[in-house]
């Protein structure tokens, strides 16, 4: 027999998500380490998280290159040696940049801990930067960014980081030029000042026993010797941005498609109005019903994704819309995208729409936190932005509680098309 | 280890239910036992294109996605050469919601002329972003059709060339849908924090009904065995010169597929991986190389790609690479290095068990594979090949005469 199909099953909106409270312990040298324990898997992630204190200079090009090359020799283990030694345990010690902070990762069976874990130590402690493998790193960097430049996204990644940030830290994007100018001694002195116990937060995440806590006090509290304080940070000064945003426009001859991203300067995470514009910012381009979407890719067919997000930074956040659509059709994308923001602000949103976007984001925080380690990066989420993890029982409130009018109100105070950036790569 | 309870309906649909209540999830994973290799070389692209059509509402349902998040649900699909994969993610407590709309598409499409017009277009915009408006981007579009001369691996799934979908009509869809899209085509995993008898009775209630259909034949011509090398010299305007070296090799079910998947780690998985290693650190021949398999079910490809450094020319590049190849044929594998790569898979599947899509997706891609518990004794099948095994498959495959190099000459010298 054939069930009623035209009748949707009965559902249930989700109303709120259990989140892991991390045990926090202060190790002898004053190290700040937080335990997420769980997970029926004997598997461990370890994370060392550094602050980046830009004191001199607002160039991020040595940061990056210091946490890229973490794993390119010690005084005792040559790069060859480390990599044999992570690879042979079945590990995955990955070093990775971002613009406030470096982190190298472990992913580990648990029982090989014991076996990587003083070899970490000895990267984070006395990591030397050897010549030659400098001179590889620069030159494959180069190489890298010669091919990442004729990418049409890309490059208009890197245009509109700069129009909103300037020569900051955020704003600044390596010449293939620049790789030259890094030295041996730099780093090395950029190590010695960044990677030290005051800017380090360990997180700790999966089967984590109390032998694995004894070996990390050891390895990480008595054996690291406390050092230097922390550094303190330049706070950026960001440029102005020109009455009308601008347009900032990159022919290339030979494209087949434009990439499109525009956007501006907007709230952080910290910001009390932050969810309610993450709901807006749902609303217009933040899942693959958005009006974005809907209008630009399944009605019209110019793209084959359009999307907008907000990034929450350490001294700033932005907010962009992003997409690659046929070159023929940029400028009536521009049009569409500028359609769709005035919609927000002049025409309250139904009630329809705004229930299935908040039922949307509930299911949505429940999917992102199927396992121990996404509940760590909830953690790492508000602790760095200075918040606690109440911090997501208000956005619980603010989603669920938002009404229409608050929607257009935020919209009228975050969403000004005539004054963002707007970048265009291809041809308009 | 992934546990599992397994029933096939009346009508033909296989079902897997993998239990975790550790997740307040679920998750709804449908494989249709289609792909590129099964379309028309005349219309190609169809399956990935057909993929897009799947969301363009069905006979109950004029829009799937919106009821979807109104549950707090997600989804998503891909479409390989041999496969194409639905799945959706939603609270286990509207698990409900999954089963009315993926049933409703299995049963009958109804999208529109619009509908289809539209996802050409969105199609088409996708063919140029990935293959066409990239440094590089057309590499499979060039290397499916040297290395493959009768198989229909030829084509890439995204379709031969953008005329192919610019020329796709409503009949041949149609005729597409009624032929694979059969429930006794495809298998069904249901996972995360769900009962099986509770899946049971959602199953018959929604998928029961849906007439059994064919299932359909697939008769495919083989490849036949390659005999001389084949070779292709591109002038583009990309940044930097770039090598693919393709060879025939085993596929998903044959004997030697897990031998050679090992192969592409001793060469390639890690920092320590000797192409790495040897080629871009020691050498410096190279500022990037890789190593892989394509996982084919049918007749598959073993790939070795890379960009030579500036200073050397391609001709010294491929001599390093064939070195390295020869170097596997001529020495036996130390043990040390074997279990490396080895230790690497066990880990690589245990963090893979954190997540329950992964799960749902291994569980229905090893059932269409033979046996869904063929996923649960792989390790042991990697932990079972021996240096012997690694040299007699590198002698069997690293010929000149098995393999197909596809060379890009940069023409803009901007570097």
């Amino acid at each position: 027999m054939m069930p009623d199909r035209n009748q949707a099953p009965t559902y249930q909106p989700i109303t709120g998500f259990d989140l892991i409270t991390p045990r926090h312990i202060v190790l002898s040298n004053g190290l700040n380490v937080f335990i997420f324990d769980s997970g029926e898997q004997e598997v461990v992630r370890a994370e060392w998280i550094f602050d980046h204190a830009f004191v001199h200079t607002e160039n991020p090009l040595l940061p990056t290159c210091a946490c890229e090359m973490l794993l390119e020799g010690t005084t005792s283990y040559t790069s060859r040696q480390i990599a044999d030694t992570v690879d042979f345990y079945g590990a995955f010690l990955i070093p990775q940049y971002d613009a406030d902070r470096s982190t190298l990762s472990l992913f580990s069976l648990a029982k090989h801990l014991d076996k990587l874990l003083p070899l970490v130590k000895e990267v984070l402690v006395d990591s030397i930067f050897p010549d030659r493998e400098l001179a590889t790193y620069i030159r494959n960097s180069k190489q890298k960014l010669q091919v990442s430049l004729e990418k049409n996204s890309f490059v208009a990644r890197r245009l509109f980081n700069a129009a909103l940030f300037g020569d900051t830290r955020y704003g600044k994007c390596p010449e293939i030029a620049d790789y030259e100018s890094i030295t041996r001694q730099d780093l090395i002195s950029l190590f010695k000042s960044q990677y030290t116990v005051a800017n380090c937060t360990l997180v700790l995440s999966g089967h984590i026993t109390e032998a694995i806590l004894g070996r990390v006090a050891k390895h990480f509290g008595d054996e690291w010797l406390a050092g230097e304080q922390a550094l303190f940070d330049n706070v950026p000064a960001f440029p102005n941005i020109a009455e009308g945003g601008g347009v900032i426009l990159e022919e290339r001859a030979d494209a087949l498609q434009s990439a499109i991203r525009l956007g501006n300067r907007s709230i952080s995470r910290s910001h009390p109005e932050f969810p309610g514009l993450q709901v807006v910012n749902t609303l217009l381009g933040g899942y693959f019903g958005s009006r974005l979407m809907a209008n630009i890719r399944e009605d019209k067919g110019y793209t084959y994704s359009i999307g907008s997000g907000l990034g929450s930074l350490k001294h700033g956040s932005f907010f962009t819309i992003a997409s690659e659509v046929g070159t023929a059709v940029t400028s009536a994308t521009l049009n569409e995208v500028e359609k769709e923001i005035g919609r927000l602000k002049e025409e309250a949103v139904t009630d329809e729409e705004l229930t299935l976007v908040k039922n949307y984001m509930m299911g949505s925080m429940l999917g992102s936190l199927e396992n121990v380690f996404s509940h760590a990066d909830k953690f790492k989420n508000v602790y760095f932005s200075g918040l606690e993890l109440d911090y997501y029982r208000y956005y619980t409130d603010v989603v669920r509680n938002i009404d229409t009018k608050e929607i257009q109100r935020l919209a009228n105070a975050y969403l000004d098309f005539d004054s963002m950036v707007k970048v265009i790569v291809g041809k308009m | 280890m992934v546990t599992f309870n397994r029933f096939t309906l009346a009508n033909g649909l296989r079902l897997l239910v993998h239990e975790d209540p550790a997740t307040p999830m679920a998750v709804v994973n449908i494989l249709y036992d289609v792909g590129a290799r099964d379309e028309d070389p005349d219309k190609t692209g169809f399956a990935h294109l057909f993929e897009h059509l799947m969301f363009g509402g069905s006979l109950h349902i004029p829009n799937f996605d919106t009821p979807l998040q109104r549950v707090g649900g997600e989804n998503n699909a891909f479409t390989s050469n041999d496969i194409t994969n639905y799945y959706i993610t939603l609270p286990a407590v509207n698990l409900e919601t999954a089963f009315w709309l993926e049933s409703d598409r299995m049963l009958s499409l109804a999208f529109s002329e619009k509908s289809l017009e539209v996802q050409r277009q969105v199609v088409c915009e996708e063919f140029k972003q990935r293959y066409l408006n990239q440094p590089y981007g057309d590499v499979w579009l060039r290397l499916r059709p040297l290395a493959y001369k009768t198989y229909p691996y030829r084509w890439a799934t995204i379709g031969k060339e953008l005329s192919h979908i610019e020329h796709a009509q409503m009949a041949d869809v149609r005729a597409f849908f009624d032929k694979f899209y059969v429930p006794s085509n495809a298998i069904m995993v249901v996972a995360g924090n769900v009962q099986t008898e509770n899946v049971l009775q959602l199953v018959e209630k929604w998928f029961l009904p849906i007439p059994s259909g064919q299932k359909p034949l697939r008769e495919l011509p083989p490849e036949p065995e390659q005999k001389e090398p084949s070779r292709e010299v591109v002038h583009a305007d990309v940044p930097l010169n770039s090598i693919y070296i393709a060879f025939h090799a085993p596929g998903r079910t044959e004997e030697g597929y897990h031998v050679i998947d090992l192969i592409s780690d001793l060469l390639s998985q890690g920092p320590s991986s000797r192409l790495y290693r040897c080629l871009v650190k020691e050498q410096e021949i190279f500022s990037e190389i890789n190593a892989y398999q394509m996982g084919s079910i049918g007749p598959n490809l073993f790939v070795i790609e890379g960009k030579p450094s500036p200073h050397c020319t391609v001709e010294e590049a491929e001599e390093a690479i064939w070195r390295e190849l020869e170097l596997l044929k001529n020495e036996v594998v130390e043990a040390y290095e074997l279990n490396k790569v080895k230790n690497k898979v066990e880990s690589t599947m245990a963090f893979s068990e954190m997540v329950i899509l992964d799960k749902a997706m291994n569980l229905a891609y090893f059932e269409l594979l033979g046996d869904a518990d063929l996923l649960n004794q792989e390790v042991g099948r990697y932990l079972g090949v021996s240096p012997a095994d690694i040299q007699e498959l590198a002698q069997r495959l690293f010929r000149k005469e098995n393999s197909s190099t596809l060379v890009y000459i940069a023409t803009n010298d901007a570097g």
